[in-house]
């Protein structure tokens, strides 16, 4: 269940933000990760106030936005589980243990579970590539992943 | 006197439970009543043996690991504040072969110090090559950095001190340093590493390279990926601004520089430089076609040095110990250390800094030693998704820019993927092409198009369907897609994909019908 904010909320929000950044070059990026980190996505009724406090169009701010994989147009689940699938994680059974998350969730990558819990996402390295396969579940990272400790991780963001 | 306990912030230590062994040991001392501090540094690079603890001794730095939380009560009773033995003891951390053999320049500090701490940074070498620098001339110092032979670190190996001299003689009111850690090349974390390990070291780079052109504003562009790199470098960076390393009078001179950090959002195409500026003009990550060059036109159409994270970070030891002293390192053309990656598959995983040099089957077999999983390497594939797959047979390979170009392959950003004898290297190649099109910033056609019938054609091959006339095809296709991209994306994805075809032709045959044999 996604809790829809008023519209007027999310333009006002957005504008709060827009007028704490817009100062700085080049604030688009800035901006949008800020409404990102404050809406949990890029909510639509944030975009044409984007545009007119940088002078820009819709359409730009719009092409932005869907440029960047990070960027969502509709809110993730509770927990956001992402994996990797780079050529180092491949060669430590990455595929494999991708193979198992989608069959533990149910899901494919790019989707959400039905109740809400889980978003997963495919990543092209986190760095870890020493350690692999690594994964990120909300932003904390875990490396030398086996079955077991990816259920474990599974079962921690279904709850 | 109070002793120190190391326990690293690397996210690669935080991935194996750095961080709750860092809790459990600091409630156990806390319980004993013990005086001892813990100390979050960087990692010493040796990451399978993370989490890796070391304990400051009379006698130097003594290490464990891998430290697991359970270990921490039986490390104590051990009596780890003294350096005592325990099944985990590797000794002192000095002394470990993995550490021992390599070069550490720009990597001097790492996994040493305490990141964040300025004084520790001093005390350990730090900030001398600006101090040198503020007294210096501009020229001299772009002098200084093109004599010491430094190249791009980043995969292209352009010539820095030349990129400077450019952006030095170039006009403008306004000149920027772009620091490009978009480190998204899987099997590289160097970028990664020193940003959360010596982050000052970045910093004074950078204001090195502002004084040399002209330039008093810098930014670093890293990826969404590395929330701690991001979080070290922001903390870093008000630190360096307090005690007045940036800001108006950089050391108290007469030279202002300042920088910020900004974070991408997750395209691998803005690691190429034009895309890069694009993104932080705020733009979709589209590719510029070149010239103009950064350095006469990049961000906002100002001259722009745009380096990679481990170029400007080498800058400070050139500064300090001098051109020569740098140059003497390496071979050929390719001069002073390089921090190699050993990733993927790989027994003895971490960072290697070292000069060039070394061959790549030293490296894969002596230093990384086979792989993780006991099975014979196979390929490794050297410079990241758009690097060649070499084969054993390659393994005499010097680690040079130029050997390896010689062989139809890069060193790109200096990371190694060992792969064993399980790797299909059809589906490599397929992969290969799936990341590009995944990644194309969609600009060019060759990229854009030539990617997603590259995988298709790759699926046709492993369906068995006109396998001969389809390998053509998909060579035909690299062609084009090497000589007609716009970048490095499109041009260099043929590098994997035709490597993957020449050194492992078996791949590519048609699968033998099981049901015809049953």
């Amino acid at each position: 269940m996604n809790i829809q904010l008023p519209r007027v909320d999310v333009a006002e929000q957005t504008l709060a933000i827009v007028g704490e950044l817009k100062g700085l070059e080049g604030s688009l990026l800035p901006i949008l990760h800020a409404v990102q980190d404050e809406f949990g996505y890029v909510p639509q009724e944030s975009l044409p106030v984007i545009a007119r406090e940088l002078n820009l169009s819709r359409a730009e701010v719009y092409g932005v936005v869907t440029f960047y994989h990070d960027f969502r147009e509709h809110p993730a689940g509770r927990h956001v589980l992402k994996l990797c699938r780079a050529e180092a994680c491949q060669s430590m059974g990455g595929d494999r243990l991708a193979e198992r998350a989608k069959a533990l969730l149910g899901i494919d990558f790019h989707e959400t579970t039905p109740d809400g819990a889980v978003t997963l996402e495919p990543v092209y390295c986190l760095g870890l590539c020493s350690c692999s396969p690594s994964a990120m579940l909300d932003g904390e990272v875990h490396a030398r992943l086996d079955e077991t400790e990816l259920d474990t991780l599974v079962a921690e963001a279904r709850r | 006197m109070t002793v120190k306990i190391y326990i690293p912030r690397d996210a690669a230590a935080l991935a194996l439970g750095a961080g709750k062994v860092a809790t459990a040991m600091a409630e156990e001392l806390a319980r004993r009543g013990v005086d001892a501090t813990i100390v979050r540094n960087g990692s010493r690079g040796m990451h399978w043996l993370e989490p890796l603890i070391e304990v400051e001794t009379a006698d130097g730095r003594i290490a464990y690991g891998p430290v697991k939380p359970r270990d921490v009560v039986s490390l104590l009773d051990a009596g780890l504040l003294a350096g005592g033995a325990h099944p985990l003891c590797l000794g002192k951390t000095e002394e470990i072969p993995f550490l021992k053999r390599q070069t550490r320049l720009t990597f001097a500090r790492c996994g040493v110090t305490d990141p964040l701490s300025l004084d520790d940074y001093r005390v350990h070498g730090g900030l001398r090559g600006l101090e040198k620098a503020v007294a210096m001339e501009p020229a001299a110092i772009v002098a200084e950095v093109t004599d010491s032979g430094l190249r791009g670190r980043g995969g292209a190996g352009f010539p820095t001190g030349i990129k400077w001299r450019t952006v030095l003689d170039a006009q403008g009111p306004q000149k920027y340093i772009v620091c490009n850690a978009d480190e998204g090349d899987s099997g590289t974390f160097a970028d990664r590493m020193i940003m959360e390990g010596d982050p000052f070291v970045l910093i004074e780079g950078m204001a090195i390279a502002g004084i040399a052109t002209g330039a008093t504003k810098g930014y670093i562009y890293t990826r969404s990926e590395y929330p701690h790199a991001i979080a070290a470098m922001t903390v870093a960076i008000e630190v360096a601004r307090a005690a007045g390393v940036l800001g108006r009078s950089v050391l108290g001179s007469a030279h202002a520089f300042d920088m910020e950090v900004r974070t991408g959002a997750g395209a691998y195409v803005c690691g190429e430089e034009t895309s890069l500026l694009n993104s932080l003009e705020g733009k979709r990550g589209l590719v510029r076609a070149k010239p103009p060059l950064p350095a006469h036109k990049g961000l906002f159409d100002c001259p722009t040095v745009i380096n990679n994270v481990i170029s400007l970070a080498s800058v400070p030891i050139i500064l300090d110990q001098g051109a020569a002293f740098y140059r003497d390192f390496g071979m050929g053309r390719s001069r002073g250390t390089i921090p190699i990656q050993i990733a993927g598959n790989a027994k003895h995983g971490g960072l290697y800094e070292t000069a060039f040099g070394l061959t790549l089957g030293e490296i894969v077999d002596e230093i990384g030693g086979g792989t993780a999983s006991g099975r014979p390497v196979r390929a490794v594939q050297v410079g990241g998704p758009l690097g060649a797959y070499f084969p054993r047979a390659l393994f005499d390979t010097p680690f040079d820019y130029e050997a390896f170009a010689a062989r139809d392959g890069l060193i790109g950003h200096a990371g190694i993927v060992v792969f064993d004898d399980t790797v299909d290297m059809l589906k490599q190649a397929r992969f290969a092409m799936e990341f590009c099109a995944v990644e194309s910033c969609g600009k060019c056609t060759p990229c854009r198009l030539g990617s997603t019938r590259g995988v298709e054609v790759a699926d046709k091959i492993r369906a068995g369907i006109a396998p001969e006339k389809n390998r053509e095809l998909l060579a035909d296709l690299c062609n084009t897609m090497k000589f007609g991209s716009l970048c490095a994306l499109g041009g260099f994805t043929p590098y994997p994909v035709m490597s993957a075809i020449t050194h492992f032709p078996e791949d590519f045959e048609p699968a033998p019908v099981a049901e015809a044999a049953e």
